[in-house]
């Protein structure tokens, strides 16, 4: 039997990337899904996002393994269109246990025309975003009684700032990846009592399309000096999307229920380097 | 299905009893065979119940029943002489070394500051840093010997990450082993050898759930008992539980010692029911 038997999960940007990771690894585990994901192109964004096919291969790659997963497409900062997605898998699926806030961009090395304009953006969904996630699916948790679990996603960049040049792109992902361990904090005291952990994740570069892509890969190949600050101590390149799917999913399990209110890095040693 | 640790031996100091034997015997459900080490007697400035040769004969038995290897040897953490000769027996026994716990540790006489004798403090910095230490020290060679990496876990504490009245022995051991997890992974991460801290909230063993250690929350009661300190212990956390159980660490030991932590190195791994957050 899997540790996720009977359980939940609401994961954002769910489309590809560690997205489509974290709910293929928690529906190995027995678990539902709720998918959301943009499923389009943000303008400050230079690398392709992802697209409705991608959504649909995560729920066909769940739904393989005999789970079953309702998905939507929504803007993770219209909270409102959140509530909907939510509202919709808990009408299908009965309930919601575990929330993944994972959607996220990282606009480094693309065209920054309006510094301010990028700034706001990464904000928006990288910060703004988790807030909306948290807040649409905790109510429904506190009201089921049963505890649960919610992992923020952060990043190596939510614990240093190596590598900030002063664009809106690193100083904001810095900053919404920072911001995130403040939500994270805050909502373990908010969800504690009603027997709800809230932790975070900080992974390095991982292989996805977000890290993988000719942008991010003509940006190091520019700035040698940043690619090598950007290495990890442990003598791997980049490492896989289910490195950080089992940390979560030691996370919401039982295996880690007197766990909350942790940064988890997942880095190949990039923060103690 | 194999288990998560199939092949691998790992090596646990303090295994008699506790965390120690919990972390043995979970890893030997996922297949790995145990070098064990303990004491089995009395150790200065220890206030814990003396751990003996039957509670290592009991973890033995444990892991047996698993259909594991185990094998063990006595003496102390801060002997290192006993320690480098009875773990290369245990690897030359078992074959090889994947995943060092150094999990032995005491409690130490509880005083403020001010009215701590020194040997108080040298005793617990002896087993509690320097030991973690030895343990490190000894097992890098036989997990460099295969050159396909390993796992180093270091045991901590909450309060490795916080202070506490009376226990500042305690804490500054629990500290300093924060610093030696982050050295060492860095000296070790060449060769994929991971090194991270544990740092545990109370857990229901016998160094935390004994008459010396409730008599430190409930100093108003002459012989206090589980159910005196409940709340106080409780008032800690986070999450409402007083303290937690030997697994739930073991949980964070596996996930740690297993593939699934094969890039985590260098990380403080709070299993602590939220004590540091709040």
């Amino acid at each position: 039997m899997g540790k996720l038997e009977g359980k939940v999960a609401f994961i954002t940007g769910a489309a590809r990337g560690q997205g489509r990771s974290h709910a293929v690894r928690l529906a190995q585990e027995g678990a539902d899904i709720i998918a959301l994901d943009l499923c389009s192109q943000l303008e400050t964004v230079a690398y392709p996002m992802a697209t409705p096919e991608d959504l649909a291969e995560t729920a066909r790659q769940v739904e393989a393994l005999d789970r079953r997963i309702v998905t939507s497409q929504a803007d993770v900062r219209d909270a409102s269109a959140m509530q909907a997605a939510l509202d919709a898998g808990v009408a299908e699926l009965g309930r919601v246990d575990i929330v993944l806030a994972n959607a996220g961009i990282a606009q480094q090395g693309g065209p920054e025309p309006d510094t301010y304009k990028t700034w706001d953006e990464v904000i928006g969904v990288n910060l703004t975003g988790v807030y909306n996630t948290v807040h649409v699916a905790a109510p429904r948790m506190i009201e089921q009684g049963d505890g649960g679990a919610i992992v923020l996603t952060s990043s190596t960049q939510g614990l240093t700032g190596r590598g900030g040049d002063g664009s809106g792109a690193t100083s904001g992902y810095a900053a919404a990846k920072h911001g995130v361990v403040g939500l994270m904090r805050s909502f373990a005291h908010w969800l504690a009592p009603h027997n709800i952990r809230v932790n975070s994740v900080h992974p390095t570069g991982v292989s996805t399309p977000m890290v993988l892509n000719e942008v991010i890969g003509k940006w190091i190949g520019a700035n040698p000096d940043a690619a090598a600050m950007l290495a990890n101590l442990m003598p791997v390149e980049i490492i896989e999307a289910v490195d950080i799917s089992n940390a979560i999913a030691f996370l919401v399990s039982d295996e880690g229920r007197y766990v909350t209110g942790v940064t988890l890095p997942v880095d190949a040693g990039f923060t103690v380097k | 299905m194999a288990g998560r640790m199939e092949g691998k031996v790992v090596f646990v100091t303090g295994a008699a009893r506790g965390m120690g034997r919990s972390h043995a015997v979970r890893l030997a459900q996922e297949g790995a065979d145990i070098i064990g080490m303990d004491i089995c007697g009395p150790i200065p400035g220890g206030q814990a119940p003396v751990a003996t040769a039957d509670d290592l004969a009991e973890t033995v038995a444990a892991v047996e029943a698993l259909d594991r290897r185990m094998v063990t040897f006595t003496g102390s953490t801060t002997d290192e002489d006993a320690l480098t000769a009875g773990l290369a027996d245990g690897v030359a026994q078992l074959g090889r070394l994947d995943c060092a716990i150094a999990n032995a540790g005491i409690g130490g006489v509880p005083n403020q500051v001010a009215d701590m004798p020194a040997q108080d403090w040298r005793d617990v910095i002896e087993t509690n840093l320097t030991g973690v230490f030895l343990t490190a020290k000894a097992a890098v060679p036989h997990i460099r010997a295969h050159g396909e990496g390993g796992s180093i876990l270091l045991v901590s504490s909450a309060l490795g990450l916080r202070g506490m009245q009376n226990v500042s022995a305690y804490a500054a051991a629990k500290h300093g082993v924060v610093g030696l997890m982050r050295s060492l992974a860095i000296e070790l991460a060449p060769d994929r050898i991971r090194v991270n801290s544990i740092h545990p909230t109370n857990v229901a063993t016998p160094l935390v759930l004994n008459e010396n250690t409730f008599r430190l929350f409930r100093p108003d009661l002459e012989a206090p008992e589980e159910d005196d300190v409940r709340e106080a212990f409780t008032g800690l956390n986070l999450l409402e539980v007083p303290w937690i159980e030997p697994i739930d660490i073991s949980e964070a030991v596996l996930y740690l010692a297993a593939d699934s932590g094969r890039y985590v190195t260098g990380s403080l791994h709070k299993v602590d029911a939220g004590w540091i957050t709040k």
